[in-house]
């Protein structure tokens, strides 16, 4: 290693540890003044059980114990409500207003404002000691990249205890814990409602056994799934880290303030708002995009089509994705994101957002009509003329995380038939599911009936919104990066993928083509295929390769060493594009490339 | 119908798949080496660490079983034709009633004092690479390559991953001209100096050392230069791996590899033989009697599949081809490209500034057909130049319409109308390049040919 890249790493783990280490390093203290809840009836009464249990003012040296304090509060504070609304509530509110329902809404709010710790006096110093010192460690770990000779440098992926997946009994552990624990904490998530974790508890067992038993692979034991006898202990501890990022994220962001309290500056200074969770997610997710992104191009610089890529997602989710957002809140309209698309976008049609849109004058509409537009048009369109990159590999920013920071886990994708027999009830399983949701979303929208048939549309919403906006998207998604390869979101999960992915199957322009019979098995276009597609198996055959899931990061024709693949379009064989064996066989006697 | 094979590899596989496609036989496949079928060109980079050994095997375990292809492990020691019976040297017996041979070949050794120490191998099998390994682990701290073919510069490259110091001895004073016109061979050669790896022409291996346990410690070259290393590399070539046949079944006749006929049957009744191991009788004009490599292993795997099944076929491969990868540099061959050209040869050669990458194309000076195209960095379309080859194409049409053999990925630079400026300054002409790169004008080129496929 180069001393530079040396001294890069030493930063970045610096950064990376203190990032980690500010989370114990806030101390609260919760004042009249700093409390910011619009809601009068609900500040009056929180500050008044505050200091009946002696939390106002009383200095925290940790969050745990402020935290549990605080809870305790806002649980008396709604009890208190409660009791009040019996005798009457004031003129002018409505009783589901007026009583508390939900506490933990104000808590990551409160535990912000209370944040008076060293953090929060100076933010700026503290976004610069992590964030800035973990861009700089890793870009100076990333340019002597640019060095040596242009060229496939997969040298050592799978020496590296990062990036060499783990043994498959292992992964199945890591699987069997997220799903009881996703459910598990579901039933809690949706009160004690049996209802949605059973249901999807049954179709887990139900796709198990489509694949096990109907599809008979339960004897074919796929031998490439996962590492056979190694496991890369460095990349399970990342993913335990991410897959803790994603749960603190998701569902306890009180117990991040430190992170959101560092990005707080450049919230304000972007849209004048305070940050919050998701800003800070935004803004990691796009310096993490940028960073990786400029390794993306040292790795692949010989390849033009990959560098293009690369600034295109960069693009996309900088400009696209985190400052426009941010901008039109600024400048009082809707937070809109104009390359999200639904189903992807799950909540585009939620009551919320369609009266966001619709009562934000021109603008608004404008960002309903494109969203449809884009779901109905753009889709079918764009991938018709250039199959599913166009979104997948170009614009999206799952994608474009998947192509940045993923790319070193890339290889590690199951390419066994039995994963691809998983990924086909699976992803259509949730393209099902999101249109039913939304079905039912919108039946309720325009009825104001709640109730369809036995199902409520308000907690299959909610379900779904945690089920797969959250444990599957986010949590399996990026925390499983470094045991199950970069996208296993985009392959198994993605509703929008499924949809597009239906498209380029059955109508579009793109295939990969396969060189004649130059092919020699060698596996290394099946090895970083990230959709796990065993493409080896098409192109030693000499078949053009037409696969919804292909993403068209093309990879596989970056890492092929003969020169096979070629990511392509024409209109005069899309329906016949699967026919052509290039291959050499016989035919009349005669060996032949073309059929 | 019990058809047993000898051999694992591309060309005895091949041949299993299809004669499985064509009936319901039973199926024999033995082997000595792996337990399953992997993909030996690919050795490499289970060794760089670009993928795991379980990665070379092109099909899933299970894919034998449902294709009810039986798989034994061992070693073939004696072919008994008379009584149509395999005999292990385990000991077992396997009858059969016909027998493919596809045993492949074996590195050549030449006779070098110290050729069987320790640490002294070539590249070729499993074992091969679980014996770099070994070595690898065991403080290699140099490593000594002798021959520079292909599968020494593979060599070279997986020890250079792995930043171990590398002398690669290469007998001729350039690498592998032989076989590459010079300006291509001189490209190589500078590349393999830029990549790090100590590249010395015109040297050959004298003597190995042994350092008293049996292991190498050092190469003598002709120079009479002492090169202290652990691991000495043997890959000047291979030869067919038939001496179990020659000792244990003298009536299959043998040259350099076992004859075969046109329907690659040897001179035994039921035993055939593909792959690296045969030796055609009467090669097409053009092609060698041996042709040691991964495609015609294929092809003859799926000729013989159709014999064997009643189908008789006569092996006639089509337009040679063939590919490599020197370091970072792609090749590509399509037809006849020689080393040495002879007087009717001309060609056009174009090389990019920064020197890898160039193309080159062939065509005969008095009837103008075009007969060849070397490509390194750049890919071209197999079965557009296939055809343009087959049907004789004259040259200067190939030129107009060279776009469309071009199969770089989108957005990189073509560079077609560089060749064609380079012919017009060569004859004085003015030509243009009437279409770039595109898969609709390949198509329509390519189904031309066939008139309208549906
Ligand atoms: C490192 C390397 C890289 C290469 N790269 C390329 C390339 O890029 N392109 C290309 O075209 N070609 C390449 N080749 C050549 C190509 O791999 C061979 O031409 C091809 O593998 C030959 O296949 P085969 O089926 O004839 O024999 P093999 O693959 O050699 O298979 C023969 C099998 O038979 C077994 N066997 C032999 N005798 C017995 C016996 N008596 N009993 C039981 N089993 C027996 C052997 O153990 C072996 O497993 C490469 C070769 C090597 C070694
Ligand atoms: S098949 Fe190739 S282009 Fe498609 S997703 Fe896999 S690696 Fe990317
Ligand atoms: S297509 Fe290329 S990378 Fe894939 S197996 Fe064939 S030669 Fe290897």
């Amino acid at each position: 290693m180069h001393i530079i890249q040396k001294i890069g790493l030493g930063i970045f783990i610096t950064a990376l540890a203190l990032f980690t280490l500010s989370l114990g390093m806030g101390k609260y203290q919760l004042s009249e003044a700093a409390l910011a809840i619009s809601k009068e009836y609900h500040k009056k009464e929180i500050i008044e059980k505050a200091k009946a249990n002696g939390l106002l003012d009383k200095r925290y040296e940790s969050n745990f114990a402020f935290i549990a304090d605080l809870k305790k509060t806002l649980t008396d504070a709604q009890q208190s409500l409660e009791e009040k609304a019996k005798n009457g509530i004031p003129e002018g509110v409505y009783e589901w207003d007026y009583r508390m329902g939900n506490t933990k809404s104000y808590l990551f709010g409160i535990v912000k404002s209370a944040s008076v710790g060293p953090i929060a006096q100076n933010p700026i110093r503290w976004f610069m000691l992590t964030f800035g010192l973990g861009i700089l460690g890793g870009l100076l770990y990333i340019f002597p990249k640019f060095v040596p000779l242009p060229g496939i440098k997969n040298n050592g992926i799978y020496h590296n205890s990062l990036t060499r997946g783990l043994q498959v009994n292992i992964r199945q552990l890591f699987l069997g814990l997220t799903i009881v624990g996703t459910i598990v904490y579901g039933i809690f998530y949706m009160n004690h409602n049996l209802l949605w974790p059973a249901i999807t508890t049954a179709m887990i067992g139900l796709i198990t056994w489509l694949v096990f038993f109907k599809q008979r692979s339960k004897e074919n034991n796929p031998q490439r799934s996962a590492s056979p006898d190694v496991t890369g202990w460095l990349g399970v501890m990342t993913g335990v880290y991410l897959i803790g990022f994603y749960i603190l994220l998701y569902w306890m962001p009180e117990y991040i303030t430190s992170w959101v309290v560092m990005v707080n500056p450049l919230s304000l200074s972007l849209s004048g708002n305070g940050a919050s969770q998701w800003f800070l997610y935004g803004t990691l997710y796009t310096i993490i995009v940028l960073v990786m992104g400029i390794r993306m191009m040292s790795k692949y610089r010989h390849n033009v089509y990959q560098v293009v890529r690369t600034c295109s997602v960069m693009f996309f989710q900088t400009a696209i994705a985190f400052l426009l957002p941010e901008i039109l809140v600024r400048l009082n309209q809707p937070y809109y994101d104009f390359k999200n698309i639904w189903p992807l976008n799950y909540s585009f049609f939620f009551d919320y957002n369609l009266d966001t849109l619709t009562n934000s004058g021109g603008l608004g509409l404008f960002m309903l009509v494109w969203g449809l537009a884009l779901m109905i048009i753009g889709v079918p369109l764009f991938t018709y003329f250039f199959g599913k990159r166009w979104y997948c590999s170009w614009v999206c920013g799952c994608g474009g995380l998947a192509e940045t920071m993923g790319d070193p886990f890339r290889q590690l994708s199951d390419k066994s038939l039995r994963a691809w027999k998983y990924e086909r009830y699976i992803i259509h399983g949730v393209l099902l599911f999101a249109v039913v949701m939304t079905l039912m979303v919108l039946y309720t929208y325009f009825t104001g009936n709640y109730q369809v048939l036995i199902f409520n549309s308000d907690s299959v919403r909610t379900w779904y919104g945690f089920l797969i906006g959250s444990a599957f998207a986010g949590v399996v998604g990026t925390g499983f990066y470094p045991l199950m390869g970069n996208r296993t979101w985009c392959r198994f999960g993605c509703p929008l993928a499924g949809y597009i992915g239906l498209v380029q199957k059955y109508k579009s322009r793109f295939r990969i083509t396969t060189n004649g019979n130059q092919c020699i098995s060698c596996g290394n276009c099946s090895t970083y295929c990230e959709m796990g597609i065993d493409v080896r198996a098409y192109a030693q055959k000499g078949q053009d390769i037409v696969r919804s899931s292909c993403v068209g990061c093309g990879i596989c024709s970056a890492v092929c060493p003969r020169g096979v693949l070629r990511l392509e379009n024409s209109s005069i064989d899309v329906d016949t594009r699967t026919d052509a064996l290039r291959a050499l066989h016989i035919k009349d006697g005669e060996w032949t490339l073309t059929q | 119908m019990h058809i047993a094979i000898i051999g694992n590899g591309i060309s005895g596989i091949t041949a299993a798949r299809f004669i499985r496609k064509l009936s319901d036989h039973k199926i024999t496949v033995i082997s000595a080496e792996t337990d399953y079928f992997f993909s030996r060109t690919a050795i490499m980079y289970a060794y760089m660490g670009h993928m795991r050994k379980e990665d070379l095997k092109p099909y899933e375990d299970w894919f034998w079983k449902k294709n009810r292809i039986d798989l034994k492990r061992g070693f073939v020691a004696k072919i008994d034709s008379q009584n149509k019976n395999l005999i292990f040297k385990e000991g077992a017996n396997m009858s059969y009633d016909k027998l493919i041979i596809a045993c492949g070949s074996t590195p050549n050794k030449f006779g070098w004092p110290g050729q069987d120490l320790d640490r002294v191998q070539g590249m070729y099998s499993m074992q091969d690479l679980d014996g770099m390994e070994a070595a690898s682990a065991d403080g290699l701290k140099h490593a000594v390559i002798v021959g520079g073919g292909l599968i020494g510069i593979e060599m070279a490259e997986m020890f250079h991953s792995r930043h171990i110091p590398t002398t690669f001895l290469v007998r001729e004073d350039l690498y592998w001209n032989a076989v590459l016109p010079e300006a291509e061979s001189k490209m190589v050669s500078r590349h393999i100096v830029e990549s790090g790896i100590n590249l010395q022409l015109k040297t050959e291996l004298k003597e190995i050392i042994d350092d008293g346990t049996g292991k190498a410690c050092a190469a003598i070259t002709n120079k009479g230069e002492r090169i202290d290393c652990q691991f000495v590399g043997l890959t000047a070539g291979v030869h067919p791996n038939i001496g179990f046949i020659k000792e244990s079944a003298p009536e299959i006749e043998v040259g350099r590899g076992i004859l075969v006929d046109e329907k690659l049957e040897t001179s035994v009744k039921d035993i055939y033989a593909i792959g690296d191991c045969a030796q055609l009788r009467n090669p097409k004009e053009g092609r060698r009697p041996i042709e040691a490599v991964w495609y015609t292993g294929k092809m003859m795997g799926e000729t013989v599949a159709y014999t064997v099944c009643g189908k008789v076929k006569e092996y006639s491969p089509s337009i040679w081809f063939n590919s490599a990868k020197f370091v970072d540099i792609e090749y590509q061959v399509y037809g006849t490209v020689l080393a040495k050209a002879p007087e009717n040869h001309a060609s056009i050669y174009w090389e990019h500034p920064e020197g890898r990458k160039s193309i080159r194309i062939v065509y005969d000076k008095n009837t103008k057909e075009v007969l060849g195209f070397n490509l390194m960095g750049i890919r071209y379309r197999h079965e557009v130049c296939e055809k343009w080859l087959k049907e004789k194409t004259s040259v200067e049409t190939v030129l107009q319409n060279l776009g469309i053999a071009n199969f770089d990925p989108e957005f990189y630079k073509e560079y077609e109308t560089e060749v064609i400026k380079i012919y017009n300054q060569q004859t004085g002409k003015n030509l243009q390049l009437k279409q770039k790169r595109s898969l609709t004008a390949a198509l329509k080129f390519l189904r031309k040919a066939v008139g309208s496929r549906q």
